[in-house]
């Protein structure tokens, strides 16, 4: 993948607004947002509602997705444009999402709904209503998901990423700044991960940053190419915005999101936890 | 969960957090924007939307934190000292 077949900004998607064969998609975990003003045309994803089992602590299966595909008037012909809060997070969790259930042009929006809104584009309230379609997804593809088993077994052998911030990385906090703390029952991190926070592979504006300014980036961090590797964070989301950097930007081959993530791993009873700021 | 803050409870118990909040405004006028934590290295740690009130708060650990304000057509930056049990709060005039 290149970053021009990944990758549109606000031009493009102004310019493809009412083009049949582009469904702009918002993914937030707070729908509020949608709901006071998105894109014209675009339709709403929640990022728990819609994308979660809403019993078990795992993705809605392939049948799910396709209904929601279908209810939202997806099909498999579409390119979909992504876009949301939070510098991406959820707009990059949904595109490894759609492209585990093998969607094949899928999109993000450079800069998401933060660059929009700072460039005081349009924003309106109006819903669309878009046609039913038929939508088949493909089996999951788990060669870009990873499990906490696979995670365990890495350590010491894989490129290891926690994006997450240096402070939650060292254990001084269990979640981000901006929320309460609360998640794992212990902080901390992956032994032998590499602390590579989501942060710095994005623009104050949220629009990712160069090519070049990326593989510098994880090359001076540690992180060695020719390995496999697998990028982890609290939730999963913000280290799917690394598995898109890594993955789809760098066209590296073999990386994994695990979106058990800290959560998941700092619960689990037995395993290997490294405290402090790392190797 | 990593939901942004749309709207914030007037009162918060501080409790065992280091808690950073404020209100961004331009004249009477509150500003929809951006609020980024920073922290004493410059690295980025957090980022919030402003509430319709303008208003923004980060869970923080004790330290010297920068508050970035990005809204359309201008940036400020605040030096902040979050302590452990406090609400530190910051208001962000910025020029009309």
């Amino acid at each position: 993948m290149s970053r021009q077949q990944v990758l549109v900004d606000a031009d493009w998607v102004e310019a493809h607004l009412n083009d049949p064969n582009v469904v702009v998609v918002e993914v937030d975990e707070d729908t509020s947002a949608y709901d006071k003003g998105h894109i014209r045309n675009a339709v709403k994803l929640d990022w728990k509602k819609d994308l979660q089992d809403p019993v078990r602590r795992d993705f809605v299966d392939k049948a799910a997705f396709e209904r929601l595909m279908s209810e939202r008037g997806i099909s498999n012909d579409h390119t979909v444009v992504l876009y949301g809060g939070n510098n991406n997070w959820f707009a990059a969790y949904a595109y490894w999402y759609f492209k585990l259930y093998g969607h094949r042009d899928v999109k993000l929006l450079d800069g998401g709904r933060k660059k929009w809104e700072l460039e005081s584009r349009e924003l309106t309230q109006e819903v669309p209503v878009r046609p039913r379609t038929t939508y088949v997804a493909k089996d999951p593809d788990t060669s870009i998901r990873a499990f906490r088993d696979e995670v365990v077994n890495a350590i010491g052998k894989l490129n290891i990423i926690d994006v997450r911030s240096p402070d939650e990385f060292s254990g001084k906090l269990l979640a981000p700044a901006h929320l309460p703390q609360e998640s794992a029952q212990r902080p901390g991190h992956v032994p032998t991960a590499k602390n590579v926070p989501w942060s710095k592979a994005a623009n104050d504006d949220g629009t990712f940053k160069s090519d070049e300014e990326l593989r510098k980036l994880y090359a001076e961090a540690g992180v060695d190419f020719s390995k496999d590797t697998i990028a982890y964070c609290r939730i999963g989301e913000r280290s799917a915005h690394t598995w898109f950097v890594l993955h789809e930007l760098l066209d590296q081959p073999n990386v994994k999101n695990y979106d058990g993530s800290w959560t998941e791993y700092g619960s689990l009873v037995g395993v290997p936890i490294e405290l402090g700021s790392g190797s | 969960m990593c939901g942004a803050l749309t709207d914030l409870p007037t009162e918060v118990d501080a409790g065992k957090q280091a808690v950073i909040q404020g209100v961004v405004r331009r004249g009477d006028a509150p500003v929809h924007g951006y609020v980024r934590l920073l922290n004493a290295d410059g690295e980025f740690v957090a980022e919030v939307p402003t509430s319709a009130t303008g208003a923004f708060r980060f869970y923080a650990a004790p330290g010297t934190w920068t508050v970035r304000v990005l809204v359309p057509g201008a940036t400020a930056d605040r030096e902040v000292q979050a302590d452990l049990g406090v609400v530190t709060n910051v208001e962000v005039e910025l020029p009309a």
